[in-house]
């Protein structure tokens, strides 16, 4: 093969215009790929993806998908590069080229069509909820936006249904948003395709304004990050693991069950943690339940591993070796803890599926912080779990 | 009515491609009282000072108006031409229109319009300037130097031979700086004390220097030519006068304090030297790791002592020293690591910062100048890691300047003094001094591995317990390395001393954003200050390597002398006055002045200036309610009649 290559300054002007002006900052330094989650296990290269992109390089197209948009490199970045930005517009350029890999197609069709990546009809968005939890008005303080995944998958529907049981305990006066809502658009923004965004973000942005929502809870740190950094407009966001932690410091909930020396280690979302800064809440939530040895795994907060879900990673297929999620799992293992909490439903869908394909899901529980809690209270939210891949 | 000339400078293209000269030539020669107005190329140039010269006599012209760069560039050219001419330098006008004009926009329109606006106010204000004196003072001959590092000491040194008398400051118990702690020093790998010691012991030695070792700067008072200091002796404990240097009491010790010279790899005694050729080699106590001052006995250093010069309740002391001039080459620290987690410094004992390594190579260091770590083992493998917090947005953007050839040199020893492999994780090779590149090359060729990438990450080996696994991007390759290793070297940041603001604050200086003294001009004035009198060298004004900071610590001795050789100075002579016919005491202005120059006279009850210190900046006439304060050659009259002109536009 032929290792001529020219320079192609038009296509680097247009990944710059299309947001990834920090493609000039760049002095190739490599920390970003001895940072990045992925450099050890798989071909990605997030350097040579700049590199590429400065110089309109082809072959770009080939390994743009590498990236899960952790933030880790753009955390450690000497030179205050947005690479997310820059994958991120790298993406649109090129998959606006027909470049989008087979298995993305499904999940921005359906956001095309239905508003959301779960192929789920639209007008079911609130089944989960059945008579049981308020629908948002004027009148409430907070709206508990309800994120696809908790929505529409049957693992996650649990986190739904915890969140809003804690809603209630707590008092709050709120409410969840009605079937007009769509997707944030967070994934799909990450994938490239800015149009559809601009689409879902305008529709949410609609039916905010039109309800007078000021204030947001939300259970996907991929919401809470985009709600912040992607609409424009200031919303008060707030995660639901920060609520957790002011209820259980305040008393509003006392948890209450001996869960008997059981050891729970806990996995940092990046869009919580390194995306939204969000380090202590969880934590605090895992240390007031009685009962739990609280373990940390050796990569933590600030320098958590990555589950692998962002940046459209959760649908997409990786070959076994190159799952991050399988390398979390062991590192959790490793701690002696049984049950790996998150706070995050990409997280969740990731570990649930990597436990079972590693065949250790008799060994170790993935547990959302929301469930936790709720186990703690003794409250039960009686549904059987439902295979994630079954849909 | 005045007869004022016009003279409008191109400045090449500088300020002809975004404004009109001729147009402002022709503008000029509207405006009342210009009797020529004309535009030139250089201005500046002899040609140039020749025609106005020539035309202030043929039109007997006694104001004269530049149209050109910045005064603090050309003013004192043009002041000449004036004086020369026999005209009061004081009633010639700059008019900043590339600075302030040409240089701050790309459209000749705006750039046109602007340039006459402020010559309009140019011309207004030149019909009302008086002519002025200069003011002449005494100059006290001595000079102040502030750091006892190698800048300090040279810059005293040169001093103290050209037969001034030099007061230099050092805040440590002994000089040396930084320099004395290194063993070897690149490219020519010649031994770091056997080159200083000699100059350290010259400046003990000198006559003609007053060396003040623990000792810092409380108060500076006065300006250029007559600074009053006070400087504080802080308590040693020991009367220097007294003690023969047995060091005796050193021996008998049993307190353990840090030993700051061994950038803490060891411990030292309470009283102590902090190294055998320290000078003065005298010993101070420590009264932090002193027994005596924790528990209220011991004692033991006094009762060895056979001069009786232990002396537990010595006090701090104050003298205060007149200098004409002064030079502050307060030096650098390292960037403290501990924060940038992925490194593990302070985490895993295998890791070291650039110091403590030079104390390593060193004989008279903690290991003798045997290369082992803090376990005792000899490292088998060794990464260094360069631009640890240099170059970095998230910390400090400057370049270090001296970390590549050191960790050049680092390599070289560890070489020399182990059997390790050797690998440096660098971003870009910089090597670009007098015989720098050939000392990369001679450290290529023995057989140093070197990895383009910046070293990504530390941690502990799973496998070999007490080993370090090293994580970076080769980024030649796009291999990721995970390279096991006994010991990792990081070249942390250079940034200035702790109590930067403390002297800036002191000396009036001003800082860039990290700290580093700014210098008057980077190109042109790069030792002077915006304080008169005060100059900067070596690393306190920007990271730099040893024959850099000596080249700078003579240039800042010759930049003293050119003050302290003259017995007079002539002075601005746009100071503020009072008008002697008021009666002012409402003490604005007082408040107001940074130099300290309004006082009230208790006497008279009036306030007054003192124009010596006065530096006619206007922020007193500015604030007096009565408008008593005349600040000369801004006075308000002259000041409203520019802003009418600027207005009119």
């Amino acid at each position: 093969m032929s290792q001529t290559a020219t320079p192609y300054l038009e296509m680097s002007q247009a990944i710059m215009e299309a947001g990834g002006e920090a493609l000039k900052k760049c002095y190739q330094c490599g920390t970003c790929t001895g940072t990045c989650p992925w450099t050890p296990i798989t071909d990605f290269n997030i350097r040579k993806l700049v590199r590429y992109g400065q110089l309109g390089l082809d072959g770009i197209e080939e390994f743009m998908w590498g990236c899960s948009t952790c933030r880790f490199c753009v955390e450690r970045c000497p030179r205050g590069v947005e690479l997310i930005d820059i994958v991120t517009a790298i993406r649109n350029v090129y998959s606006g080229g027909g470049m989008l890999p087979q298995s993305l197609r499904t999940f921005v069709g359906s956001l095309a069509a239905r508003g959301n990546p779960w192929s789920g009809d639209p007008e079911k968005r609130n089944d989960w909820a059945g008579d049981k939890h308020p629908l948002y008005t004027p009148d409430k303080e907070y709206l508990f936006w309800t994120c696809c995944t908790v929505c529409y998958d049957p693992r996650n529907i649990r986190l739904a249904k915890a969140t809003a049981e804690l809603l209630n305990l707590s008092g709050l006066s709120w409410g969840i948003p009605s079937v007009d809502v769509n997707c944030c658009g967070e994934s799909l923004k990450k994938v490239g395709d800015q149009e559809l965004f601009e689409r879902l973000k305008s529709k949410n942005l609609d039916y905010f304004k039109s309800q007078g929502v000021t204030k947001i809870i939300t259970g996907s740190p991929h919401c809470l990050a985009t709600f912040n950094n992607d609409y424009g407009i200031d919303y008060e966001v707030v995660h639901i693991s920060e609520l957790m932690a002011e209820w259980v410091k305040s008393g509003k909930i006392v948890p209450k069950k001996d869960f008997g020396g059981l050891k729970i280690t806990y996995h940092d979302p990046c869009y919580l943690g390194r995306h939204s800064k969000v380090f202590d809440a969880p934590r605090e939530v895992l240390k007031s339940l009685p009962g739990v040895e609280f373990v940390e795994m050796e990569r933590n907060s600030e320098e958590s591993m990555c589950c692998g879900g962002g940046g459209g990673g959760l649908w997409m297929e990786k070959a076994k070796g190159e799952r991050l999620s399988d390398l979390r799992i062991e590192e959790a293992m490793g701690t002696g803890a049984t049950v790996l909490a998150t706070a995050c439903p990409y997280c969740i869908t990731m570990f649930e599926d990597s436990s079972r394909t590693l065949n250790v899901d008799n060994q170790i529980q993935i547990k959302d912080l929301t469930e936790l809690l709720l186990e703690s209270l003794e409250i039960s939210i009686d549904e059987p779990v439902v295979d994630t891949c079954a849909l | 009515m005045s007869r004022i000339g016009v003279f409008v400078c191109h400045c090449g293209l500088n300020i002809a491609k975004t404004v009109r000269v001729s147009e402002l030539a022709q503008f000029a020669a509207t405006l009342p009282d210009v009797v020529v107005a004309k535009d030139y190329k250089f201005m500046c140039s002899t040609p140039g000072q020749e025609m106005i010269a020539n035309d202030i006599k043929e039109h007997r012209l006694d104001r004269v108006i530049v149209t050109a760069c910045s005064p603090l560039m050309h003013e004192q050219t043009f002041r000449k031409v004036l004086a020369g001419s026999g005209l009061n330098q004081y009633l010639l006008t700059i008019v900043n229109i590339r600075e302030q004009v040409s240089w701050v926009t790309h459209d000749i329109e705006e750039g046109t319009s602007k340039a006459k606006a402020l010559l309009n106010g140019a011309v207004a204000r030149a019909r009302l300037l008086a002519p002025l004196t200069s003011r002449v003072i005494d100059v006290n001959p001595d000079v102040l130097v502030v750091g006892g590092g190698i800048a300090g000491i040279q810059a005293s040194l040169e001093l103290a031979n050209a037969g001034k008398k030099v007061y230099l400051v050092e805040k440590n118990s002994t000089i040396g700086g930084h320099m004395a702690q290194f063993d070897k020093t690149f490219p020519t790998l010649d031994c770091s004390a056997c080159i200083l010691t000699p100059k350290m012991d010259a400046v003990l030695q000198h006559k003609n220097i007053t060396l003040m070792t623990y000792c810092e700067v409380s108060e500076v008072k006065g300006f250029v030519g007559n600074f009053d200091i006070t400087i504080k002796q802080k308590a040693r404990y020991v009367d220097h006068d007294k003690c023969n240097a047995c060091l005796a009491c050193t021996e008998k010790c049993p307190g353990k304090g840090i030993s700051e010279w061994d950038e803490g790899l060891v411990k030292r005694k309470a009283i102590y030297i902090p190294f055998p050729q320290a000078v003065p080699q005298k010993p101070i106590i420590d009264r932090d790791a002193c027994t005596f001052f924790l528990k209220g006995k011991c004692r033991l250093c006094e009762k060895v002592c056979e001069q009786k010069a232990i002396d537990f309740e010595q006090q701090d002391t104050f003298t205060t020293v007149k200098v004409g001039a002064v030079i502050v080459a307060t030096g650098y620290d390292l960037m403290d690591t501990r924060g940038l987690i992925q490194y593990g410094y302070g985490k895993y004992p295998g890791v070291y910062n650039a110091l403590e390594v030079e104390r390593l190579f060193n004989s008279a260091g903690p290991t003798g100048g045997k290369v082992t770590l803090r376990d005792g083992r000899e490292p088998q493998a060794i990464a260094i890691f360069h631009c640890i917090g240099s170059r970095d947005k998230n910390n400090y953007e400057h370049c270090s300047r001296v970390c590549c050839m050191y960790s050049l040199k680092f390599a070289h020893l560890f070489k020399e003094k182990t059997s390790a492999d050797v690998y440096q994780f660098y971003i870009d090779m910089r090597a670009a001094g007098k015989g720098y590149e050939e000392f990369y090359n001679r450290i290529i060729e023995e057989d140093v591995k070197f990895i383009r990438g910046k070293g990504a990450r530390v941690a502990a080996s799973a496998e070999e317990p007490g080993r370090l696994i090293v994580e970076a991007e080769d980024t030649i390759t796009g291999k990721f390395i995970k390279l096991p290793v006994d010991m990792v070297v990081l070249s942390p940041a250079m940034k200035p001393r702790s109590d930067y603001k403390d002297i800036a604050r002191l000396f009036n200086l001003s800082t860039d954003k990290h700290g580093f003294f700014m210098e008057r001009h980077p190109k042109l004035a790069p030792l002077s200050t915006m304080s008169e009198g005060i100059f900067i060298a070596g690393v306190c004004q920007s990271p730099k390597d040893i024959p850099d900071t000596v080249a700078q610590a003579y240039g800042a001795a010759a930049e003293a002398l050119t003050i302290v050789v003259k017995d007079k100075l002539e002075l601005e002579a746009t100071t503020a006055m009072v008008n002697p016919a008021s009666r002012c005491a409402c003490q604005n202005c007082v408040r107001v002045c940074p130099y300290g120059a309004p006082f009230f006279n208790e006497q008279k009850g009036v306030s007054e200036i003192n124009e010596a210190l006065c530096k006619g900046c206007g922020l007193c006439a500015s604030v007096c309610p009565t408008g008593a304060i005349i600040a000369r050659h801004f006075t308000n009259d002259q000041v409203l009649a520019e802003m009418e002109g600027l207005m009119e536009f």
